[in-house]
């Protein structure tokens, strides 16, 4: 007891603690407040998109922070995951009955192929680096989108009918479509709940701590570190940086797929490249490497526009003033020092008031 | 003839590319970033010269000048402001920082010009002359577009190679570090790149509201990503390779939407990226660079 | 100091290895940047215990040589074999494998990483878990990462670094970080291990501990070592063989007092023979 003692509260982990113990804290404050004092419905209503959104940029920080390479089409692994998700349940809806097993089962899968497609575009993506590899996630993310706002799917009777580009799918009565080209998905059963984005999040915490504080981790943080010397103590740098944008890509799928069955209708256009920026917005303000920054960054930036109706038009602004400054702030020596004599003064400031209080 | 006809209007559209990416490509060049917010210079310029032209009633000449003029004094402040303090920064910085400046600059316009489509005003009647028996018909808009790109690649070529500040850049772009020694100020070569990379967006935001009539705040994203690509395709830091990856992309596009789909147009487009920068990462004209262990 | 003696190819070898196959050779090894030949006809055997030099002025090409040795670049000619195998296929991942490790002229380590971590990336290729077993932490994970912990620990302690294990690299000072280098290299159990200027930005009384440091890691884990060393000192106390590298070509090849005498390598390099000792 005394070593799971020292182990959980070792220098080391103590983050990885805290990250855990905020997620678990959080769901259940609100469990709480549900049963209790209840919540508003708006409110209510951003708790399931706000965990999808933590969970894709703690996948995206697994990529952008751990690994350091920019991806810019991380939303292109949450629509695969989204809309494998819902075709997923769409197809179960008869046959299975239990919400939380389609669920987790549409959630799996979708994550399964976001793998296996993050699997396929890692090949050509990772055989870049810096810009160029950007660029590439954008272009394929641009693809994934094109692709899916032409995919006309739909099922009846006599099993699923498919066509691309032009909607030629006909159903016998009782067929249910369940992609419609650019319209997307346009009568999903709504499954997903609260706990089950909760428990993503800590499912992604899981991962993605175990993954970092292994010899995974090591190597991934060592190539990002010096390539060069990564590469002479016989790191295959390629591989490494494969597993960490596959596991991204599949909480990315994961979350897509939770995000996807909360909502009836979801076009493809809703995962654009605005999405990639916001989440790596999340990402940036949170700490690149800093899971329970994120976490909280992803709340904060999410959650308060979506409160403040009148911040809602100048959110993006907003976000992309942040971002400027943070970068120039974080990379930039003399900024850097100037804010830190900032908060100096300010924290010596509020001391000697506090100490003038005291006394 | 209806492939020459198309063959000819890919290259007019290809041109518009072409111009964009000669932005990129000596920005690239020289302070070695992606300017993700170039896209987005072309968008004020459009709005600058739709304004010129409509609320204050000036001379298409006069509208020119001012756009130019606003796009380049835009282009150095980006610079000073957002771009040289992070000088020394990871690349990583540098790109999220210019993603943050594209987003600003995109989102500043929405809540300034709102977000409904505005339609340019006719700058020239669009006269087209048919040849070969009438079975061939050209607009004097894409000649024109044409031909401004080829007179701006000459320009480009001639300053680069014959001025003073042109191998100044040449110098910057090989080795920062020697060409300070060398008495050279780097800052303002930078800034220059920047002004003149500025400035041909703002011609090419006139030439794209020529040609497309309408417009909105995201118009520079697509344009803008899609000229990355015909800088990257014709081998980046080189111009008579953005030149080259401009029209071959602007072709590609045009004959993909003619023969094969118009909705996955941008798909092919994208495919090009990808397997040029996978079979030659430096592009058609490009140099391979070293890093020095 | 042990006995050079000549293979019948010519090349030449210490006494001690002559019946061993040697832990490198290269032949008419060469490459072009561009149309210059930065190396040119490089050819060198060096023994499995051998500590070899490699000299010559700034620029001569000895880095670039390093280079090749480990296929940071491709080699335009010639072939490289370590331990008797040809490396012409390898990347520099395998040419680690295969047993050649090095250091940096200029640092690199993993800087925000701390010492341990550093020596632990190394060893990563020693480890036997697969990426489930990490996510999952089954009791095999559990198992490698002690004993990995405990290696690393342990080769630390020989360079009287285990208590710096937990501090971050970037922050060490400057002799500290040279010597997490070549720990580094040593922890993927090279058989040849590549020094690239070691003793730069030292001090002489750090150099004399290097020096003894190189003979004792050469004692101790029994394998080949090449320097790259512009300390003349240095080099002509430890090395055993030398050769003298003048535009990307070997002008001299012998014994640390064949290199001194020879007036070659005089003119090219050392200057006039009075300032030596």
């Amino acid at each position: 007891m005394k070593k799971m003692c020292e182990k959980i509260f070792d220098k080391k982990h103590i983050s990885r603690t805290i990250s855990y113990l905020v997620v678990i804290a959080g769901f259940i404050i609100i469990q709480l407040m549900m049963n209790t004092v209840g919540i508003k419905s708006l409110f209510r209503s951003l708790l399931v998109p706000t965990c999808c959104y933590i969970v894709a940029a703690l996948s995206l920080n697994l990529v952008v922070g751990v690994s350091g390479e920019l991806s810019l089409g991380h939303s292109g692994f949450m629509s695969v995951g989204a809309f494998v998700g819902i075709i997923i349940s769409g197809l179960l809806e008869p046959y299975l009955a239990i919400n939380w097993l389609r669920l987790l089962i549409a959630m799996f899968v979708g994550g399964l192929v976001a793998g296996i497609v993050g699997l396929f575009i890692s090949v050509p993506v990772l055989k870049l680096q810096g810009d160029y590899l950007a660029i590439v996630t954008l272009a394929f993310c641009q693809i994934i989108k094109s692709l899916l706002n032409n995919i006309y799917l739909g099922v009846a009777n006599n099993g699923l009918h498919f066509s691309f580009i032009q909607n030629k799918v006909v159903l016998s009565n009782g067929g249910r479509m369940l992609l419609s080209g650019p319209m997307g998905a346009t009568a999903t059963t709504r499954i997903a709940t609260f706990t089950a984005g909760f428990l993503l999040i800590l499912f992604s915490l899981l991962i993605i701590y175990n993954l970092t504080y292994s010899r995974f981790g090591r190597t991934i943080m060592a190539a990002r570190d010096n390539r060069i010397a990564a590469e002479s103590v016989g790191i295959h740098i390629r591989n490494t940086k494969m597993l960490a944008f596959v596991i991204s890509a599949i909480l990315a799928g994961m979350s897509g797929a939770l995000f996807g069955l909360n909502y009836s209708t979801l076009q493809p256009a809703k995962f654009d490249f605005n999405l990639s920026i916001l989440i790596l917005v999340y990402v940036v303000l949170g700490g690149l490497g800093n899971m329970t920054g994120t976490i909280f960054a992803t709340i904060i930036l999410y959650v308060l526009p979506e409160l403040l109706r009148g911040l809602q038009d100048y959110r993006i602004l907003i976000y992309s003033i942040i971002l400027i400054l943070i970068m120039l702030v974080t990379n930039n020596q003399n900024l850097k020092e100037k804010v830190e004599t900032l908060i100096m003064k300010i924290k010596t400031r509020f001391l000697k008031k506090g100490s003038a209080a005291n006394d | 003839m209806a492939f020459l006809s198309y063959l000819i209007s890919g290259m007019g559209l290809g041109s518009v590319y072409a111009i964009i990416a000669l932005g990129y490509t000596m920005v690239y060049g020289i302070a070695k970033m992606l300017n993700f917010a170039h896209g987005d210079v072309i968008m004020i310029g459009a709005y600058t010269a739709f304004y010129c032209l409509t609320v204050f009633k000036l001379s298409t000449f006069a509208s020119i000048v001012i756009t130019v003029v606003l796009c380049t004094v835009l282009g150095i402040l980006i610079e000073r402001l957002a771009y040289r303090p992070l000088r020394k920064a990871s690349s990583l910085a540098v790109l999220i920082t210019a993603i943050g400046v594209s987003y600003f600059l995109q989102n500043l316009a929405q809540i300034l010009f709102g977000t409904d489509p505005k339609v340019f005003p006719e700058l020239m009647r669009n006269s087209t002359f048919a040849l070969f028996d009438e079975q061939l018909t050209l607009s004097f808009k894409t000649l024109l577009t044409i031909i401004v790109c080829i007179l701006i690649m000459i320009f480009l070529i001639v300053f680069v190679n014959k001025t003073k500040t042109g191998k100044a850049m040449r110098a910057c772009s090989q080795d920062k570090e020697a060409a300070q020694l060398m008495g050279i100020n780097v800052d303002n070569t930078i800034s220059i790149t920047f002004a003149i990379g500025s400035g041909l967006a703002a011609i090419a935001a006139i030439l794209l509201c020529i040609t497309y009539s309408t417009f909105t705040p995201t118009l520079g994203s697509m344009p803008g990503i899609k000229a990355f690509t015909a800088a990257v395709f014709g081998g980046i830091g080189s111009i008579p390779g953005a030149f080259i990856g401009g029209l071959l992309l602007g072709i590609i596009e045009t004959l993909t939407k003619a023969y094969l789909s118009t909705q996955l147009s941008d798909a092919i487009v994208f495919m090009v990226l990808i397997i040029v920068l996978l079979i030659k990462p430096s592009g058609l004209l490009g140099k391979r660079i070293h890093e020095k262990v | 100091m042990t006995k050079l003696v000549q293979y019948p190819s010519g090349a030449y070898v210490l006494e001690r290895d002559i019946y061993s196959t040697p832990v490198l050779e290269t032949y008419h090894l060469g490459i072009d940047f561009g149309g210059l030949s930065a190396v040119n006809n490089f050819n060198i055997i060096v023994g499995p215990t051998e500590i070899s030099g490699l000299i010559g002025p700034n620029g001569a090409g000895k880095t670039t040589v390093f280079n090749l040795l480990t296929k940071v670049y491709q080699p335009s000619k010639g072939t490289i074999l370590v331990n008797g195998h040809d490396t012409s296929k390898m990347t520099t991942v395998d040419v680690n494998k295969a047993g050649v490790a090095r250091t940096f002229q200029n640092i690199r380590l993993f800087e925000k990483m701390s010492v341990v971590d550093n020596v632990k990336v190394a060893m990563n290729n020693s480890m036997h878990y697969n990426p489930l077993s990490a996510i999952f932490r089954t009791p095999k994970y559990y198992r490698e990462e002690k004993r990995i912990h405990q290696e690393a620990l342990e080769l630390l302690d020989i360079f009287n670094m285990s208590d710096l294990a937990e501090t971050e690299a970037g922050s060490l000072p400057y002799g500290a970080q040279r010597r997490l280098e070549i720990v580094r290299a040593l922890a993927t159990k090279p058989s040849l291990l590549l020094l690239d200027e070691p003793a730069a930005g030292m001090n002489p009384n750090e150099t004399k501990e290097l020096m003894e440091t190189i003979r004792n890691i050469r004692d101790k884990f029994n394998i080949a070592i090449i320097l790259i060393e512009h300390d003349m000192s240095l080099v002509m106390n430890i090395c055993e063989g030398i050769a003298v590298l003048n535009y990307g070509r070997i002008i001299a090849k012998g014994t640390p007092k064949d290199i001194q005498n020879n007036p070659v390598v005089i003119e090219a390099y050392l200057g006039k023979p009075e300032q030596e000792d």
